[in-house]
C-alpha cells in the first residue's frame, strides 16, 4: 500500500503545484511567454481526452517499435551473452566494441539509419534494439559470470553435459540479472524511439510531438509525453510481474 | 521455516532403491594415488601423495586449513589432472574417465533454489536422462529410508542445515557412482546436528557401502566416519601419517568416541597434525 500511496502522492502534489503556477500565469509571466506556451496539468488532461483517438493511434506504432526492438535486443543480446560466457577468447575481443556501441549519439545515427532504411519500422527497430542491446547483455554476461563454479563441479561430477549445465545452473542463475538488464532497456527504449521518429517517421508519438513543437500544440505534446512515459511505466511493470512469475525462488 | 523432525536415521533396512542400487564391492572400485604432486603456476601445493583404498574402504584426509586436501579430493574426482603422478580410480586413469566414477558433494549444500528438496537429490538420474517423474519416484524411496519423507515438495530455503547437508548427499548418492567425494560435509552445522549427520552418514554407509574420500579437518569427525585416515602437513603438503581407525561408523557414536582406543587414535592423529603444520 505504502509502494503505491507514497509515489501517488508525490506525483499528486507536483502536478497540483504546476497547476497553480501554470493557470495563475505565474511561469508565463515568470519566461515573458505567452499563456497558451505553458499549459496546466489540467489543459493537457483535456487534450489528451480530446485528442485521444489520434494519441492512441500513433502510442500504439510506438508502442509496436519498442516492443519489436526490445525484442531484438533481447534475442541478439542473450545470444551474445551465452557466447562471450562460452568464449573467453569472444569476450575480451568484443567487450569493447559492446561498451562503444553504447557511446553512439543515437541523434547522429538515426538520420543516417533513415537514409539507409527508409521511412517504414525497419530503422526504428534497428535505433532502439542498439540502444537496449548494451543493458541486456552486460546484465545477462554478469548474471552467467556470477555462476558459483563449486556448482559446476558439483554438476560436472553428476554427469551433467555442458548444456544441462547451462540449463539447470547457469541459466536459473543469470535470470534475475537478466531482468534487471530488460528493465533498463524497458526505460531507454522510448528514448530511442522518439529520437528514431524524429529522423524520419509518418506517425508514432515522437513523429507527433515534433510536428506539434512546430505548430506550438504545446499542450497536445505534453500528453504524448504523459503516454510516453506512462508506456514505459507499463512495460517495467509488466517485466517486473513476470519476473515475480519466473523467479519464483527469491 | 519447516520444523526439522530431526529424525533419528531408521534402521538400515535390506530394501534397496533402484537408483542407488549398493554395488558389490570389486576391486575395481579401488582407489590409488602413486606420486601425485601438484601445482597452481609457481605454487606447489602437494608433493609425492601415495594412498591406497580398497573398494568400499571409506578413506578420511584431514591437514591444516589451506593445505590443499580440496585440491587433493578434486584431483581423485578427476575434477582436475595433477601436475605429477598418477590416479586410478577403478582403473580409470585419465580425468573424464574418474569422473564418470566418482560423484563430488562441495563444502557447501549448493542444493539449486530453483528446483524442490527431491529435484535436488534427483539431478543426476536427471542428467542421465531420466524424465522428471522417473527420476522424483527413484529419489522417492530414498527420502523415505532418510528420515527426509514429507519434504519432498520443500523448496532449499525451508529446510534446516542438517536436512540440507542430507538432500545434497542424497544427491551425491543417487548418481550412483561407486565412489563418493565429500569436501567438509558438515563443516558448516553446530556441533550437534554435526555429531547426529556423521551417525546418519555412518548409517548411510553401513546399508549402501562405497568407497569414499572424505576430506574435513574435525580429526574426530575422521575417525569416527573413516576406516583410514591420512594425516597431510602443511603446504607443501605430505602425508605424515596414516591411521586405522578402531571402530569406524559405530552404531553408537558417543561411545565409540568416548573409548580409549579412540581417544588414543585421535591423540595420535592430532600429534601427526601438530608436526605437520610446523
Amino acid at each position: 500500500m505504502r509502494r503505491w500511496l507514497l509515489p501517488l502522492g508525490l506525483i499528486a502534489l507536483l502536478l497540483a503545484a504546476w497547476q497553480v503556477a501554470a493557470s495563475t500565469g505565474a511561469i508565463a509571466n515568470a519566461l515573458s511567454l505567452e499563456d497558451f506556451l505553458v499549459p496546466s496539468p489540467a489543459e493537457i488532461a483535456s487534450s489528451l481526452w480530446e485528442n485521444r483517438g489520434l494519441l492512441a493511434e500513433n502510442a500504439w506504432v510506438t508502442l509496436k517499435e519498442i516492443l519489436l526492438g526490445i525484442l531484438c535486443a533481447l534475442v541478439v543480446g542473450v545470444g551474445f551473452a551465452i557466447a562471450m560466457h562460452r568464449s573467453r577468447l569472444l569476450r575480451d575481443a568484443s567487450y569493447p566494441l559492446i561498451v562503444a556501441s553504447q557511446a553512439i549519439p543515437i541523434v547522429v545515427i538515426a538520420p543516417i539509419l533513415t537514409i539507409w532504411f527508409g521511412f517504414g519500422i525497419g530503422p526504428k527497430i534497428v535505433i532502439i534494439a542498439l540502444i537496449c542491446f548494451f543493458p541486456i547483455t552486460v546484465n545477462a554476461l554478469d548474471g552467467l559470470r556470477s555462476v558459483d563454479p563449486e556448482s559446476v563441479k558439483m554438476m560436472r561430477s553428476l554427469d551433467a553435459s555442458r548444456w544441462q549445465r547451462f540449463w539447470r545452473v547457469e541459466a536459473p542463475t543469470a535470470l534475475p540479472n537478466l531482468f534487471t538488464g530488460i528493465k533498463i532497456a524497458a526505460v531507454v527504449a522510448p528514448i530511442a524511439a522518439v529520437f528514431a521518429e524524429w529522423a524520419g517517421a509518418d506517425a508514432g508519438l515522437g513523429r507527433l510531438i515534433q510536428s506539434d513543437l512546430a505548430n506550438y500544440q504545446v499542450a497536445r505534446q505534453f500528453a504524448a509525453v504523459a503516454m510516453l512515459a506512462a508506456m514505459a511505466l507499463a512495460l517495467i511493470g509488466l517485466t517486473a510481474l513476470a519476473e515475480r512469475r519466473v523467479v519464483t525462488w527469491r | 521455516m519447516r520444523q526439522d523432525t530431526r529424525m533419528k536415521p531408521e534402521s538400515p533396512g535390506s530394501q534397496t532403491v533402484a537408483a542407488a542400487a549398493p554395488l558389490p564391492a570389486t576391486p575395481a572400485d579401488a582407489i590409488s594415488l602413486r606420486g601425485v604432486g601438484h601445482s597452481y603456476g609457481d605454487l606447489q601445493t602437494l608433493a609425492a601423495i601415495e594412498l591406497e583404498a580398497p573398494a568400499h574402504e571409506v578413506l578420511g584426509l584431514v591437514g591444516p586449513s589451506g593445505c590443499g586436501k580440496s585440491t587433493l579430493l578434486e584431483l581423485v574426482c578427476g575434477l582436475q589432472e595433477p601436475s605429477a603422478g598418477t590416479i586410478s580410480v577403478g582403473g580409470a586413469i585419465g580425468a573424464e574417465a574418474r569422473l564418470a566414477r566418482c560423484a563430488f558433494m562441495p563444502q557447501r549444500d549448493l542444493l539449486l533454489p530453483w528446483y524442490s528438496a527431491i529435484d535436488n537429490a534427483a539431478l543426476a538420474l536427471r542428467n542421465q536422462g531420466l524424465g522428471r517423474r522417473e527420476a522424483r519416484a527413484a529419489a522417492a524411496g530414498l527420502f523415505e529410508r532418510f528420515g527426509l519423507a514429507g519434504f519432498e515438495a520443500a523448496r532449499p530455503d525451508e529446510l534446516s542445515g542438517g536436512m540440507r547437508q542430507r538432500v545434497a548427499f542424497l544427491r551425491t548418492l543417487i548418481a550412483g557412482k561407486p565412489t563418493l567425494a565429500l569436501d567438509e560435509p558438515f563443516a558448516a552445522l553446530d556441533a550437534i546436528t554435526r555429531a547426529e549427520m556423521q551417525e546418519w552418514l555412518a548409517a548411510a554407509l553401513r546399508t549402501d557401502p562405497r568407497t569414499v574420500v572424505l576430506v574435513t579437518h574435525d580429526v574426530e569427525e575422521a575417525l569416527y566416519l573413516c576406516d583410514r585416515v591420512a594425516v597431510l602437513s602443511a603446504r607443501v603438503a605430505r602425508i605424515v601419517a596414516e591411521i586405522k581407525a578402531p571402530n569406524p561408523r559405530a552404531a553408537d557414536r558417543d561411545a565409540a568416541v568416548t573409548d580409549l582406543e579412540f581417544v588414543h587414535a585421535r591423540e595420535e592423529a592430532m600429534r601427526a597434525l601438530r608436526e605437520g603444520s610446523r
